[in-house]
């Protein structure tokens, strides 16, 4: 078995036949960046194919970085868990086996594992973890606001995602960690998450809340907004939400001082972030706004992946004239070739008429869409020194080959990492 | 029974996977609306300021807007839309009290479950309610999030035995619940995760809302470039013979024009699958509408417009 590259076959899925070059692999900027990183969180706007970017990141670098290399997902249909022959994959880290690379032609040097995040599990250990006692843990997980409370407050999902990768982090059992972030409605949510929590603990309302029933009575300041909360809320509610508060309240501490914990670690060197878009105007916005938040909170943009780019050859010069002539004079040529050609000897040229005709309404239809992406690619206000473009695939990624073609692009990707 | 047609609904929340197109589909939905001649509001939930772009029209906020004839858009902002509900509802003096308090409350929203949805979904019912247009246009929340907020009023009730807020679940659970009023419009691609997304969107609608669903949107449906025949004659063209003879009579090369080609019958054909599994699970009781994908040099209201005119064309088939 050899441990070198496959030989990019013809036929492969995505590049097809054409003009599009194979990419070739080795000594990528990608590859310098993961392998100087402990962590690499991958993130941008929702439907661009984060999850599989991240999966083809990790897979590369365990193939031909070695080590163990984790890859944490949040793919709710667990499609990537089945692609990496984990089906079964769940909170706890589970190995990639070796079968599924050589099935895919490639010999890894390292270990490739993945973990999908429970997020109803990770906070009942959250809670089982920062409650003062054991009685406290039961109250608060036995109590019926917590189960609706737990997937929904201060972006919880946000949240979860990085504890998480907190805590798989501080085992140091693995020598570089990929996480995808959750899809939440805005990509600024996920980095806003730990703060969120700090500040919800520390704020004043939260201790208007949990104030006893009675005592309230007296507190002046807080009078109104009691009328108010009441008036709408309804005593009874409000009573209920208090004494879950005061409950999850002796949490507090350890919560904010893991909140802050994991919000250090965010802006370690050790951590890149990798932003994944596709070059539609709705996702470079997201993406661009995402990237000039990151240097003004500390941390450290890696890369740009452009996901699902339409190739290159379609932008050569030439080419759209060619098209267009080949609409024009497609009766001509229908003729010239059904008479000159051997393949096309005894085709009908109305017929071999439409078929140029529709071949050069297709190339300018989607050459239309590639100058836009070229346009939207160099208007790029800040673009990262380390951008690298993925093409469409033809097919969703379903196997290990398929995360590993993603990857070969990804991987052969040059210039310098930014940090 | 007839199902409703779609238009001839109240309240129409358009949802799907990030990226599938929703808000485009939306504003077209509701360009579509106001056309017809009925008095839309348009609103987007998440403020992202796509759906001001979608009708080129300058930034939304939760005040309506007029942005074409007889379309209005705003975007949602639970703490304006809970300051407008003391204020309407519980007949709270506007005073000096009422922005702090409106604050404290947005953050009690943040705590309690339910809170800030209801407050969102009960702006929308209330606009339904006292008819203040004809239609209303909700560019909603991705899939993942909008049974949440769609189950707002079953989840108040759950957690929430007396008060002002339970009793007005009642009459906003009666819009949300009926049929003829109500729909949930499911905006998908022809790829995997999308119909995959969408498909649990549907069972979960059924299971946990009272929200009927009100169709399906594929969008971005690439066109069949060749019929049975065609295809074979194509495939001759790529043979190296072919296309020699057709870079010579061009005076370049042609190999990228057919490569471009290929690209987008592939492309297709693998499409096909997903949304062959897509249309076996919703059965032929759900309408599904096919819009084109769009060869566009930008986004913007050319685009909104002719979303709207294939909407329309697909609504008349």
């Amino acid at each position: 078995m050899t441990s070198g590259p496959p030989t990019p076959d013809g036929t492969a899925r995505g590049s097809g036949q054409g003009p599009a070059p194979p990419p070739e692999e080795g000594s990528g900027a990608i590859e310098a960046l993961l392998a100087a990183k402990e962590i690499a969180v991958v993130c941008g706007p929702g439907g661009v194919g984060k999850t599989t970017v991240a999966a083809a990141a990790a897979a590369m670098a365990a193939w031909h970085q070695g080590g163990r290399v984790l890859v944490i997902t949040v793919d709710p249909a667990r499609r990537l868990a089945s692609a990496l022959g984990l089906p079964a994959a769940g909170d706890e880290p589970e190995q990639v086996p070796r079968s599924a690379f050589r099935a895919a032609g490639a010999a890894p040097q390292g270990e490739l594992w993945a973990a999908m995040v429970d997020t109803k599990r990770s906070w009942d250990r959250m809670v089982t973890r920062h409650a003062p006692d054991r009685a406290t843990a039961q109250r608060v997980l036995t109590n019926p606001l917590y189960q609706d409370i737990a997937g929904r407050f201060v972006q919880s999902h946000d949240y979860i995602a990085i504890e998480r990768l907190y805590e798989l982090h501080s085992e140091g059992a693995y020598d570089l960690i990929v996480v995808d972030t959750p899809p939440s409605r805005n990509a600024m949510d996920f980095l806003l998450a730990p703060e969120r929590v700090a500040d919800f603990f520390a704020s004043r309302l939260l201790r208007f809340l949990t104030v006893p029933y009675r005592s309230r009575l007296v507190d002046v300041a807080s009078r109104p907004f009691y009328y108010v909360a009441d008036r709408v809320l309804g005593t009874q509610f409000l009573q209920d939400i208090a004494e879950f508060f005061i409950l999850f309240q002796t949490m507090s501490e350890g919560f904010v001082r893991r909140a802050q914990e994991v919000g250090r670690l965010l802006t370690d060197r050790r951590t890149t972030f990798v932003v994944v878009t596709t070059l539609g105007p709705g996702p470079v916005r997201e993406a661009e706004t995402f990237m000039s938040m990151l240097p003004s909170r500390g941390l450290h943009l890696g890369a740009l992946v452009l996901n699902r780019v339409l190739p290159g050859y379609l932008l050569a010069d030439g080419l759209q004239e060619r098209a267009e002539a080949l609409c024009d004079r497609a009766g001509e040529l229908a003729e010239a070739l059904c008479q000159a050609s051997a393949p096309l000897a005894g085709r009908d040229p109305s017929q071999v008429e439409r078929v140029l005709c529709e071949v050069g309404v297709n190339f300018n239809n989607v050459g239309v869409v590639a100058r836009r992406e070229a346009n939207q690619r160099a208007d790029l206000a800040r673009p990262p020194r380390l951008s690298v473009s993925v093409p469409e695939l033809e097919d969703d990624v379903h196997d290990l080959a398929g995360v590993l073609e993603l990857g070969r692009y990804i991987w052969a990707a040059r210039g310098a990492p930014l940090q | 029974m007839t199902a409703p047609r779609l238009l001839d609904r109240k309240l129409i929340f358009v949802t799907g996977k990030g990226g599938v197109g929703k808000t485009a589909v939306a504003a077209a939905l509701a360009q579509l609306g106001a056309t017809q001649g009925k008095r839309v509001l348009v609103c987007e939930l998440d403020a992202k300021g796509d759906l001001a772009s979608s009708f080129e029209a300058g930034p939304t906020s939760f005040e309506p807007r007029l942005v074409a004839p007889n379309l209005w858009a705003m975007s949602m902002d639970t703490e304006a839309s809970l300051r407008q509900y003391l204020a309407l509802q519980l007949k709270l003096p506007r005073g000096q009290y009422v922005a702090p308090l409106a604050r404290m409350l947005d953050f009690v929203a943040s705590a309690a479950p339910g809170v800030r949805e209801i407050v969102t979904v009960g702006k929308l019912c209330w606009e339904v309610r006292e008819r203040h247009y004809d239609l209303v246009v909700v560019d909603a929340v991705a899939s993942g999030h909008i049974i949440g907020q769609l189950a707002a009023p079953q989840a108040i009730n759950r957690l929430v035995r007396v008060g002002p807020i339970r009793s007005e679940t009642g009459w906003v659970l009666d819009i949300l619940s009926d049929p003829a009023t109500t729909g949930v419009l499911a905006v998908a691609t022809a790829e995997e995760m999308p119909v995959t997304e969408t498909i649990e969107l549907v069972g979960r609608l059924a299971k946990e809302t009272t929200v009927g669903l009100a169709g399906v949107v594929v969008n971005r449906v690439l066109p069949e470039l060749f019929g049975n025949r065609e295809e074979e004659i194509f495939e001759a063209l790529g043979e190296p013979e072919a296309t020699a003879a057709l870079s010579a009579e061009l005076g370049g090369p042609a190999g990228p024009l057919l490569e471009a080609a290929r690209l987008m019958v592939r492309t297709r054909r693998a499409r096909a699958a997903h949304l062959e599994r897509l249309r076996a699970f919703l059965g032929p009781s759900v309408p599904v509408l096919y819009v084109p994908y769009l060869f566009l040099r930008s986004y913007g209201l050319r685009a909104t417009r002719q979303v709207a005119a294939a909407i329309a064309a697909e609504m008349e088939s």
